[in-house]
């Protein structure tokens, strides 16, 4: 399974399926990510972690234990 | 007659710009009842009549974060006359997800697409026609900082307002989902849940999402588990996330024919931005760099100079001699005149003397804030701070922090995470602020020879406690049960307006001002009348001497507290005490108490008898204890003022309070056995102290996924 967290920067990739469950997961889909949204993944911070994507034509970030939970094509 | 309209929109939408655009001067900021999310009301310009609600901006009616409780409780149980729904045209897809949901609570919307002139600038268009028949609402595109369209969006809610009307909501789920919803209305009518008509799919939508906290509203919620887990079964997903999925399925399918895009892969001025600001290699400079400037211009310069002018001269210089020679001019009572300039004044001045500093940094809060430079902060840092249960955020009040706690403080607003907020009150004023450098320079010079390792110790000491404290306190049930998902938008980058930066600052420093101002008064004249009136020869009155005064007999009545942290001596705890109105007080008591009349800022006068009273080890401890107990007043009254909560206020009072006090044992007592002082009570005493603490620092944490908080106590009181 791969998922958000493994895709390398400048990588465009299409939502399978989310994992996990209530606040986060919630939050993930309130924001955007859905099955079928084409995810663009622009920067890791500085620091490694959280990821900058490109979703819904504007900028989102997360960090990568939640980028996890989303598996992608 | 009076309408009542909300103002609802995702974060950034600029919201705020036409909040501001449309009540102009008529507003009343406060707080959501017990909660710490900023309240803004005011009343149309153009119509006295109609008062706008300002809600949290939000993305979604979930029940998860605290800005969105509250903006759904408001719109659920105070049922506003209209919702006037504020849109980013920039960024229609995911505005529109907030607007679906809004049209299901049966309350006319009236959809307001913002930031028109930069749609147009980009080469977008969007079909405003469309786009009301795709959504069943009206809908006007404005430009909230240019003021276009501003009064026709007003006009347009306060007439779908005196409507009192809603329309069904257009948009459609998919067929399986459309019939659950069906039937979960009509169990919903059957129940007989006194639901109104116009609210029913609201509720439907809810039960369906299993919403713990809309069956807590509703009482005697059907149960309809049956059909979700049918659905569940047969869609193969959660119901919540099949619904989140539908609106947005329902979004894609109307978005081709009311937005058409220009061509895309230009990258946007804001794109260039970012490429440099958070560039992996250029970030961390950049940041130093706005840091350091904000931190140069707001403590060390213009902040720190107009802030000791007020301290020294216009409270220390002007104003009290001026109202001393009118006192006397007077023949007023030497208690009155006590009362009024060491008390009143005093205190007054010692409200005021942080506002000019706090100003200067609000501008610069309010620029990064609004420019969007300090959702990068948060993206930047966060992978450091979030280790400790703190936001990236955090940084800005720490940093402050260092020069003046009170600002710092007040920065923690720009955290909108309601725990790491909380988390940031409490640790903040652990970082030694400047007015605790006279302790320090105090203890190191009479007792560790002027060591230069000391003060850097003490910096050290108040970063410890920090991360300590983060890590204690994020483990505690109080802060485990909510979640902090960090998911964030990364605004794109735009300029201020002068007008909404200013109001920012002048909001702020106002709030300081009317609710710290209160406790900061109070504490001060408490303590200008413990140390003026005590009985001296067996008759009570105002005292000459400090240590006739009542305040002596406080600290000699509390002196055993601290005899284990090495420092049972009266004269320490009373110091410890005057610390609380402004924590340089402590130099200047212990030269009182031992006899001097007047002292330098470093105490170097007292520095010998200081020496003589004091072991090297104790005043260590004694160092440590003011460094990391409650602040001062004004910064308590800082920390009340953005707890908006007393019983979190007295929390993070207590806390500091006592781990300042079992961190100093542990320091002095295993300080006396690696003196050579054998083992006694008290170390074993501060040895349990210590297992203990590393219990709670290395056991193991689970972040909970559920969001506790009292609805029903909100909503009684809103």
């Amino acid at each position: 399974m791969q998922t958000l967290k493994d895709v390398k920067c400048g990588d465009s990739v299409s939502v399978v399926k989310l994992h996990g469950e209530g606040a986060v997961k919630r939050r993930i889909m309130d924001m955007g990510i859905t099955k079928g949204t084409d995810i663009f993944v622009r920067k890791a911070a500085p620091l490694g972690d959280p990821v900058e994507v490109t979703v819904r034509g504007y900028e989102l970030s997360l960090r990568k234990a939640d980028a996890q939970m989303i598996e992608v094509q | 007659m009076g309408v009542k309209i909300a103002l609802a929109g995702n974060p950034n939408s600029g919201k705020t710009t036409l909040f501001n655009a449309l009540t102009g001067s008529n507003q009343f900021v406060g707080n959501w009842p017990g909660v710490t999310v900023e309240k803004k009301e005011g009343r149309l310009k153009d119509n006295k009549e109609a008062v706008l609600m300002d809600l949290p901006g939000i993305y979604s009616l979930s029940p998860y974060t605290l800005e969105e409780v509250v903006a759904r409780n408001y719109l659920i149980t105070e049922r506003p006359d209209a919702i006037l729904n504020i849109v980013d045209g920039t960024n229609l897809e995911r505005n529109l997800y907030l607007t679906t949901q809004l049209m299901e609570l049966g309350i006319p919307v009236v959809m307001a697409v913002n930031m028109m002139d930069a749609v147009r600038k980009s080469g977008d268009r969007i079909d405003i026609g469309e786009l009301s028949k795709k959504l069943g609402c009206d809908v006007v595109s404005i430009s909230a900082l240019k003021g276009d369209g501003v009064k026709e969006a007003a006009e347009k809610a306060v007439k779908a307002a005196q409507k009192k009307y809603a329309e069904a909501p257009v948009h459609e789920f998919g067929e399986e989902v459309e019939s659950v919803l069906d039937e979960i209305e009509n169990v919903l009518e059957t129940s007989g849940s006194g639901i109104r008509q116009e609210q029913k799919r609201f509720y439907a939508v809810k039960l369906f999402e299993r919403d713990d906290k809309i069956k807590e509203v509703m009482g005697n919620a059907p149960d309809v588990e049956e059909l979700i887990a049918r659905t569940e079964k047969a869609l193969d997903d959660d119901s919540e996330s099949i619904i989140t999925n539908e609106r947005y399925h329902y979004i894609s399918t109307i978005i081709d024919s009311c937005l058409v895009k220009a061509k895309k892969g230009r990258l946007t001025v804001s794109d260039k931005i970012d490429r440099i600001v958070t560039n992996r290699w250029l970030a961390l400079p950049i940041f130093a760099a706005v840091m350091w400037l904000v931190y140069y211009v707001s403590v060390s310069t213009v902040g720190g100079f107009v802030t000791d002018w007020t301290n020294d001269v216009l409270f220390g210089e002007i104003i009290p001699p001026a109202i001393e020679g009118f006192l006397e001019s007077i023949d007023c009572a030497a208690w009155l005149q006590g009362l009024i300039l060491d008390g009143i004044v005093a205190g007054v001045g010692a409200v005021l003397g942080f506002v000019p500093q706090m100003l200067v940094l609000f501008i610069f809060l309010a620029f990064l804030e609004s420019c969007g430079y300090m959702a990068r902060i948060a993206f930047i840092m966060d992978r450091i701070f979030r280790k400790f249960g703190l936001s990236g955020k955090s940084f800005i009040p720490m940093l402050i922090g260092t020069g003046c706690g009170v600002p710092g403080i007040m920065a923690s607003r720009t955290i909108e995470n309601d725990r790491d907020r909380k988390m940031t009150i409490i640790t903040t004023t652990f970082i030694p602020c400047g007015a605790k450098l006279p302790i320090i320079a105090l203890i190191a010079g009479a007792l560790f020879d002027g060591a230069s390792w000391v003060a850097p110790s003490a910096y050290f000491v108040g970063i410890a406690a920090v991360i300590c404290s983060g890590i204690i306190l994020k483990k505690t049930r109080m802060f485990a049960g909510d979640p902090a998902p960090f998911v964030m938008e990364l605004p794109a980058y735009h300029l201020p307006t002068v007008g909404n930066v200013l109001r920012s600052m002048w909001e702020r420093g106002w709030s300081f001002i009317k609710k710290a101002g209160t406790v900061i008064l109070l504490s001060t004249i408490f303590i200008w009348f413990t140390s003026s009136f005590g009985i001296a020869d067996g008759k009570f009155g105002m005292v000459e001497d400090l240590s006739d005064g009542f305040l002596s007999g406080i600290g000699r009545a509390f002196a055993w507290i601290f005899a284990p942290l090495g420092w049972g001596d009266w004269r320490s705890a009373v110091a410890a005490i005057t610390g609380l109105v402004a924590k340089e007080n402590v130099v200047g008591t212990f030269g009182i108490l031992f006899g001097f009349s007047e002292v330098a800022e470093d105490g170097a006068e007292v520095w010998g008898t200081l020496a003589g009273s004091m072991s090297a080890l104790a005043a260590y401890s004694f160092l440590v204890f003011n460094l990391l107990c409650a602040p001062c007043f004004a910064a308590m009254g800082a920390i009340k003022r953005e707890m908006n909560n007393v019983r979190w206020f007295w929390f993070a009072i207590g806390y500091q309070c006592v781990f300042a006090y079992l961190v100093s044992l542990c320091i002095y007592q295993f300080g006396m056995v690696f003196t050579g002082a054998g083992i006694s009570v008290g170390t074993i005493a501060a040895l349990l102290v210590f297992i203990g603490f590393l219990y709670l620092l290395f056991r193991p944490y689970k972040e909970s996924s559920s969001f506790h908080m009292n609805i029903t106590s909100v909503r009684a009181k809103a």
